[in-house]
């Protein structure tokens, strides 16, 4: 099984907070924030490495992760795609464009040129990225290439190397499951980080992956060396043959306005009671 | 002047108040640039939940009735063939909408606004303001492409009150979409539960890691949930952790909510969770630790053991 993960980079989700807006509120500036990989693609990478491994022989490989990263060719997105490598992905690909001239429509049509090319049974991607929060490029891909998709995706099971899946997707009411014949793109809901989410027919059926707290595996020592050694491929969004135009133009950023009035410390719970009927109003 | 498409959300035959929210911001577009807005009810039962949508001012209800569960794919090609008609196409940014619609904007080349917590007009050009960055940057921004695809916030937006009137239903044509046919539906559970729902309650009380097991869900939060007649809601962590079902997540991995009373309990505030939750009008944090990073967003904080706190608030909520 063949898999196409994209990953980007973002200013540090943990630290959002501290970003700012240019004087002229035509850019959102990111100065003194670590970029790190979306964690939503990061979720998806560890879907993706699940699937195309015998986690009971030591995670022995038994299918191949590409990861795509579309941004400016620079030591970060370097640093992120090698990061995934050293996860466990076989190679990366680094697509250079400049990230004003992207949106999820353009994402979609840079992706669909490289699925074109590298012919993956899936494609299995954050369903947002962390900075822009759009939730759109995966199922815009999904219709561009006449394949299905299948967004939140919480549990994957597979016997026939990805031909055919079955997966739970998770819904605003419950939960959903749907039969799916490949190839396909998923996204992923953080519960795909559960210990018993992918079913690949490799890994015994009853395996139980480590519990992850945040986010996906972290890199063992040995992958972090052999990730030197594997390669990554850079091209363009001129050398994929990709003309699409942005659909989407921001003419303004704002900080949201601070919150009006600061924190009451209340005594006890006769105070917070009080308070709340009395002074606010809402019980 | 912009004609605007609502897409209804069904469930069980019958239109969620998702919907309701996504018409009172079609209605601000149509008023603001002098046009009008027409719904569309489709699903399994989609005739019934029309009859009911026909009562909120529409031009008119469309209505396609397809059989057996929701796929986005059995669905995305009507929408569009129906959108072809309008300048700009609507539904509520749940888990439905932002599953959907991106689909029908690829089939018509259109940009899409996703999540938006207003509508801008000005001179009759449309823009549209939505959170960024899990709620850390506001984004205006305007989607240059010959048709507009929007998803609106439940949270900000209110729900459209019925008009009076009855619009006049009519029946579309289904549009069959090959791709349909690698997707099956098997099932679907629908988590149901006598609370309001999480996005619509007046009051969410929500509890932390620090309850520890869904056992103190059970015997600390939902005496007071019940006593103040609110929606439970819950951390990342405490859903990861099974503690409480995946459906009561509030934050940017989850729901959204902006209830006029929102208490977090043993809940640390990161991040995440704050962008599911800072819009709400008053906030409470009952939590041990008073330099948690909940204290940003609280506008009461009671430093002390929920497990004493919670019982003796519940009982003075009772008492009320």
């Amino acid at each position: 099984m063949k898999i196409l993960v994209p990953i980007k980079r973002v200013a540090d989700p943990d630290n959002a907070s501290k970003l700012k807006v240019s004087g002229d509120g035509t850019a959102v500036t990111s100065e003194g924030l670590e970029w790190k990989m979306n964690p939503f693609d990061d979720w998806s990478l560890e879907a993706a490495l699940r699937l195309t491994e015998n986690a009971a022989e030591k995670n022995a490989r038994v299918g191949e992760v590409v990861l795509v990263s579309i941004g400016p060719n620079d030591e970060h997105t370097q640093r992120i795609i090698r990061e995934g490598l050293a996860k466990g992905a076989e190679r990366g690909i680094l697509v250079e464009a400049e990230d004003g001239s992207l949106d999820s429509g353009v994402v979609a049509a840079i992706l669909k040129a490289l699925v074109d090319k590298e012919s993956p049974d899936l494609v299995v991607m954050g369903k947002q990225a962390a900075d822009g929060d759009s939730n759109v490029a995966g199922t815009v891909l999904a219709d561009k290439l006449g394949w299905p998709v299948i967004n939140y995706a919480m549990k994957i099971k597979t016997n026939d190397d990805g031909k055919t899946l079955e997966v739970q997707r998770e819904l605003d009411t419950g939960v959903a499951t749907v039969k799916v014949t490949g190839p396909a793109i998923l996204t992923t809901s953080d519960r795909i980080l559960q210990t018993d989410s992918v079913k690949n027919g490799v890994t015994p059926d009853d395996h139980q992956y480590a519990k992850l707290e945040v986010g996906g595996r972290y890199a063992s020592l040995k992958g972090i060396m052999q990730a030197k050694k594997k390669p990554i491929d850079t091209t363009s969004v001129a050398d994929l043959g990709v003309d699409a135009g942005k659909t989407l133009n921001y003419t303004k950023f704002e900080l949201p306005p601070a919150r009006s009035g600061e924190t009451t410390f209340v005594e006890d719970v006769a105070d917070l009671v009080d308070k709340l009927h009395n002074t606010a109003k809402v019980i | 002047m912009a004609n605007v498409l609502v897409v209804a959300e069904l469930l069980e035959g019958k239109a969620r108040k998702t919907t309701l929210c996504a018409v009172t911001a079609a209605k601000q577009i149509a008023e603001g640039t002098g046009g009008s807005f027409d719904l569309l009810s489709i699903g399994e039962g989609a005739g019934a939940a029309a009859d009911e949508l026909a009562g909120y001012g529409a031009g008119k209800v469309l209505k396609a009735e397809i059989a057996g569960g929701y796929v986005c794919e059995k669905y995305a090609a009507t929408v569009a063939e129906a959108g072809k008609d309008y300048d700009v196409i609507i539904a509520c940014a749940s888990a439905y909408g932002k599953d959907l619609l991106p689909r029908v904007a690829a089939k018509l080349d259109a940009g899409v606004a996703s999540d938006i917590s207003a509508v801008n007009v000005d001179g009759g050009k449309l823009s549209y303001t939505r959170p960024m960055y899990a709620g850390n940057v506001k984004g205006t921004v305007e989607i240059t492409s010959d048709k507009q695809v929007v998803t609106v916030r439940q949270s900000e937006f209110d729900a459209a009150q019925a008009s009076g009137g009855t619009s006049p239903v009519e029946d579309i044509a289904v549009t069959n979409d090959p791709v349909a046919d690698k997707v099956e539906f098997v099932g679907v559970e629908v988590v149901k539960s006598e609370r309001p729902d999480l996005s619509e309650a007046d009051i969410v009380v929500s509890g932390g890691r620090a309850l520890k097991s869904s056992e103190n869900f059970t015997n600390v939060i939902e005496p007071l949930v019940d006593a103040l007649g609110a929606a439970m809601g819950a951390s990342r962590a405490a859903c990861d952790a099974g503690y409480v079902a995946a459906e009561l997540q509030v934050g940017q991995t989850g729901k959204v909510v902006a209830p006029k009373l929102y208490i977090a309990i043993g809940i640390s505030g990161a991040i995440q969770h704050l962008a599911g939750m800072k819009g709400s009008k008053t906030i409470v944090a009952i939590n041990k630790d008073k330099e948690a990073p909940i204290a940003q967003v609280a506008d009461y904080f009671l430093v002390a053991d929920l497990f004493d706190a919670v019982p003796a608030l519940t009982e003075a909520v009772k008492s009320l």
